[in-house]
């Protein structure tokens, strides 16, 4: 197929979509062109995913009109989108965890066929066609898929894959990426990129939703940048920045990179000796790690996700028990310690998953800030909750750390990611505490609430309170420690201080050289 | 941005937390109202006369209105022990049980403590020890499915079904032999009745309803207080809404999953004891014909709300009551109240019906039963 890049396979125009209180999306306009990888650029609340659920016509909107392949549409469900050859693919993906990859693309697909041809609808499941058709697909497009793998045993970047292969099965030419490097590590995002390419050369035509500016200049062929439901502009990248992107879907100037004075280091805060941590399946995945962290010193954990970072975090958290060695925060042994106890020590979490750990969803912002230490004597008087304190508190938090909440009593769930992670930091980083373990604190975190976090893990340091981070993002990494530690396969392979280290080389021991070799 | 103001926040009050989950039920009771109508007019009854005769038969007089209290009681304190645990991310279908032994243990201490000790005690001692002997039996039976659930990961639900066997079996062969009533003329599975000293007294002669439904509205208050306003509650609440988060925070989830079923064994086995030192002076088997399941009914009714129980107690209590005068003026079956009770709770539990008949918008909350399936 040759690549013409000018004819438009799918326009939106003057897209309204209004929801009670919120316009999300303000007389919108969108092309997409054939074979070109399209991003669609913007902090989280701009309209990005409402723009997409209509043209996957799952919102009906007010006004506006959908254009596939020059001709009107009237999009009234997924059904309807996919029959016009769009495909999306969820940020979560929708496939079952016990099915194969064969099975999962089978699933409601036997009535695409009755619709679409006048082959025999498929009553008895026919698994070795589908699963020759997914070899096909797979090949062609260069996608690596075993068609008889079970969902669950498949690392998350194949995962997407089955669901793009999904999605091709039922001869989608437009697909439609929700936010899909969120969920991947940086070699799998590489990965991706391949197969987005591989696939426009094909013909197909891409719609990449994503907040990561690094990414878009790397992939696009056009971006187009949303903020508070319009289109701010489109750009193509080689005439853009980091900067120039940012500033426009922020709309103000943004400092990416966080200024910081010369660390302090002083005394020893953390040691950690020897330790040793299973996973959930019961493997070793911190073999034997020694290190320590100084008050007023960032120390930074790079690694690709599943060395061990995250079971490190959690052995010295308390939610994860220890099989050997120990550590000491202030001198104070905690090994084989609760959660509670290593918390009164003096340490502050910022847990790597805020929905699951960091916070209670259906809790008010005022009882999410008060959920580590509700029983102390500042919110409870013996066990009674002291509800004046516990919302003086919150009020003063959500000041202090720019929260951004109609109330204090608004449910957590109802705020924005980044907001979600601003009521932890806010709990955490304002009780007094001598270290603080952030693991991916800025995960899936738009431009703005990055920004603000990472200047607030700078002020912990220079307040003299010594900081692990775990970071899955190099370049989190780089900009915010002052002393890096490498994993790999759960053993530390090297350590450095930040003015001797180099992306590429941070990049080798990441993939598993050793210190000595480099 | 959609924001909704409203969440499970317990800086807001008794009431008004309470109104905010209403609603649906409300408006649940109302439909299976109109749906019950029709169906007695599809029969040929006459649905106004028959919904004319439930109300009078329950609250038309001062001995209809006692009555509703007195089927009322053990339904709060019922319903309460399965909404706390709902509150606490568990099901406890044993109510049921531990109802039952918190009455039989109630019922023996009420009549065999005397004779024990081989003199009178003073009422002021013999009644508290009765009812706190009946709570105490009811927490720990529960309190073993905590234990558990907590260490073992055996699911409650599971775990409190297999405790009813046990339990109602155990009280059968109890209730047949060892404690049977020794009187001549008794072929009751039934318990001698217990001594004066451990009856409560009566609020107003000549009516059945005792201090146990003054109580009850007494408990499920304290149960507020304590869900929403004290360190335990908002561990117990938190451990239902987020175990990972509760564990993050540092509370001893295990330690609270047991102490919540012990809150909710409690709760069951003093509707069991109030059962016997206010109304029936013994223990009969078959006394209990499933309180302890349709306090589950009450609890999901209540949306697990102190209040919404209370009311959805004197709603079921008040049907109960009002069928028979139902049935004189209509000739209906009594089994229609059954009908109608399942259409309230197939409403209340499909909300989706009446979020669309009424065109309710869907809000944030999300009824968390149980969780934790084979894991």
């Amino acid at each position: 197929m040759t690549k013409t890049i000018s004819e438009t396979v799918l326009e939106a125009k003057g897209i309204t979509k209004k929801f009670p209180g919120v316009l999300a999306n303000d007389k919108v306009n969108f092309d997409l062109r054939k074979g070109e990888i399209h991003a669609l650029l913007g902090e989280n609340g701009a309209g990005k995913s409402t723009l997409m659920n209509v043209l996957y016509g799952l919102y009906h909107p007010e006004a506006g009109e959908v254009f596939v392949n020059g001709k009107l549409m009237e999009l009234n469900s997924s059904r309807d989108a996919i029959h016009h050859g769009i495909g999306m693919v969820h940020q979560h993906f929708m496939l079952i965890p016990v099915f194969t990859v064969t099975e999962n693309i089978m699933l409601g697909a036997e009535t695409d066929h009755r619709a679409s041809s006048n082959e025999k609808p498929l009553v008895i499941l026919d698994r070795s066609e589908v699963s020759r058709r997914v070899r096909e697909l797979s090949h062609k497009y260069g996608l690596d898929v075993d068609p008889d793998a079970i969902i669950g045993d498949l690392p998350v970047g194949v995962q997407q894959r089955v669901e793009i292969v999904k999605a091709l099965y039922r001869k989608a030419s437009i697909l439609i990426l929700d936010e899909p490097t969120a969920v991947l590590t940086p070699q799998e995002s590489e990965d991706l990129f391949r197969i987005m390419h591989e696939l426009t050369q094909q013909g197909v035509s891409i719609v990449f939703i994503t907040h990561k500016l690094k990414e878009v200049l790397k992939v696009a062929d056009r971006i187009t940048v949303m903020r508070a439901g319009q289109v701010v502009g489109t750009a193509k990248p080689k005439e853009s920045t980091e900067q120039s992107l940012a500033e426009m879907m922020v709309g103000r100037e943004v400092i990416l990179t966080v200024t910081k004075k010369p660390s302090k280091p002083a005394e020893e805060v953390l040691r950690v000796e020897d330790l040793r941590v299973k996973d959930v399946r019961g493997l070793e995945s911190v073999r034997g790690v020694s290190f320590s962290v100084k008050a007023g010193e960032v120390v930074g954990i790079a690694g690709v996700q599943g060395n061990g970072q995250t079971e490190l975090a959690e052995a010295l958290t308390g939610l994860r028990s220890i099989e050997s060695g120990h550590f000491t925060l202030s001198g104070k042994d905690l090994s084989g310690k609760s959660p509670r106890q290593i918390t009164e020590t003096g340490l502050a979490h910022i847990p790597e998953d805020r929905q699951r750990h960091g916070l209670v969803l259906s809790y008010s912002v005022a009882d999410n800030m008060m959920l580590c230490d509700y029983y102390q004597p500042r919110f409870s008087k013996g066990v009674v909750v002291q509800q004046k304190q516990v919302d003086t508190n919150a009020q003063k938090l959500i000041k202090d750390y720019d929260v951004r909440t109609p109330s204090a009593f608004v449910a957590a769930g109802k705020l924005s990611g980044g907001n979600q992670q601003k009521v932890i930091v806010a709990r955490e980083l304002s009780r007094p505490v001598k270290l603080v373990v952030a693991s991916q604190p800025t995960r899936g975190l738009d431009v703005g609430s990055i920004e603000y976090i990472h200047n607030e893990i700078i002020a912990m340091r220079d307040r003299g309170v010594g900081v692990l981070l775990v970071s899955a993002e190099l370049d989190e990494i780089m900009s915010l420690s002052d002393r890096i530690i490498v994993m790999y396969s759960g053993k530390i392979v090297a350590t450095v201080n930040r003015e001797d280290a180099s992306r590429e080389q941070l990049g080798l021991w990441m993939a598993g050289a050793q210190h000595e070799q480099v | 941005m959609q924001v909704d103001t409203t969440s499970d926040a317990p800086s807001k009050g008794f009431l008004r937390s309470a109104l905010d989950s209403m609603l649906i039920p409300f408006l649940a009771i109302l439909t299976a109202i109109i749906f019950g109508g029709i169906i007695i007019l599809s029969v040929g009854g006459n649905p106004i006369l028959a919904y004319y005769g439930l109300i009078q038969g329950s609250f038309g007089s001062a001995k209809a209105l006692s009555e509703t209290a007195v089927w009322a009681t053990p339904f709060i304190f019922a319903g309460l022990a399965v909404a706390l645990a709902f509150k606490g991310g568990l099901f406890n279908i044993g109510a049921e049980g531990q109802l039952a032994l918190g009455a039989t243990f109630t019922a023996l201490i009420g009549y065999a403590l005397p004779e024990w000790l081989g003199s009178d005690i003073p009422a002021i001692v013999h009644l508290p020890l009765a009812i706190i002997l009946g709570m105490t039996t009811g927490a720990i039976w529960a309190a073993i499915v905590g234990f558990l659930k907590a260490y073992t990961g055996g699911h409650e639900v599971i775990n409190t079904i297999m405790m009813n066997y046990i339990a109602l079996n155990t009280i059968s062969f109890l209730l047949n032999g060892p404690m049977k009533d020794r009187n001549p003329n008794n072929v009751i599975a039934r318990t001698p009745l217990i001594a004066d000293s451990a009856r409560m007294p009566e609020i107003f002669e000549g009516f059945r309803i005792h201090w146990g439904f003054i109580l009850a509205l007494f408990v499920a208050f304290f149960i507020w207080w304590l869900l929403n306003k004290t360190t335990l509650g908002f561990e117990i609440r938190t451990v239902g809404a987020n175990p990972d988060a509760a564990k993050y925070a540092g509370m001893n989830v295990k330690r609270i999953i047991i102490i919540t079923m012990a809150l909710s064994g409690m709760l069951a086995g003093m509707a069991g004891s109030l059962e016997v030192t206010g109304l029936n002076y013994r223990h009969e088997l078959g006394f209990s014909i499933g309180y302890g399941f349709d306090a589950i009914a009450i609890a999901l009714l209540g949306k697990s709300h102190p209040l919404g129980v209370v009311l959805a107690s004197i709603l079921f209590a008040a049907m109960r009551n009002g069928a028979t005068r139902m049935q004189f003026l209509t000739q209906l079956p009594v089994d229609l109240i059954s009908m109608l009770q399942a259409l309230i709770l197939l409403f209340v539990a499909a909300d989706a019906i009446i979020r669309y008949l009424y065109r309710i918008k869907a809000k944030g909350e999300r009824l968390v039963l149980t969780r934790g399936w084979g894991g």
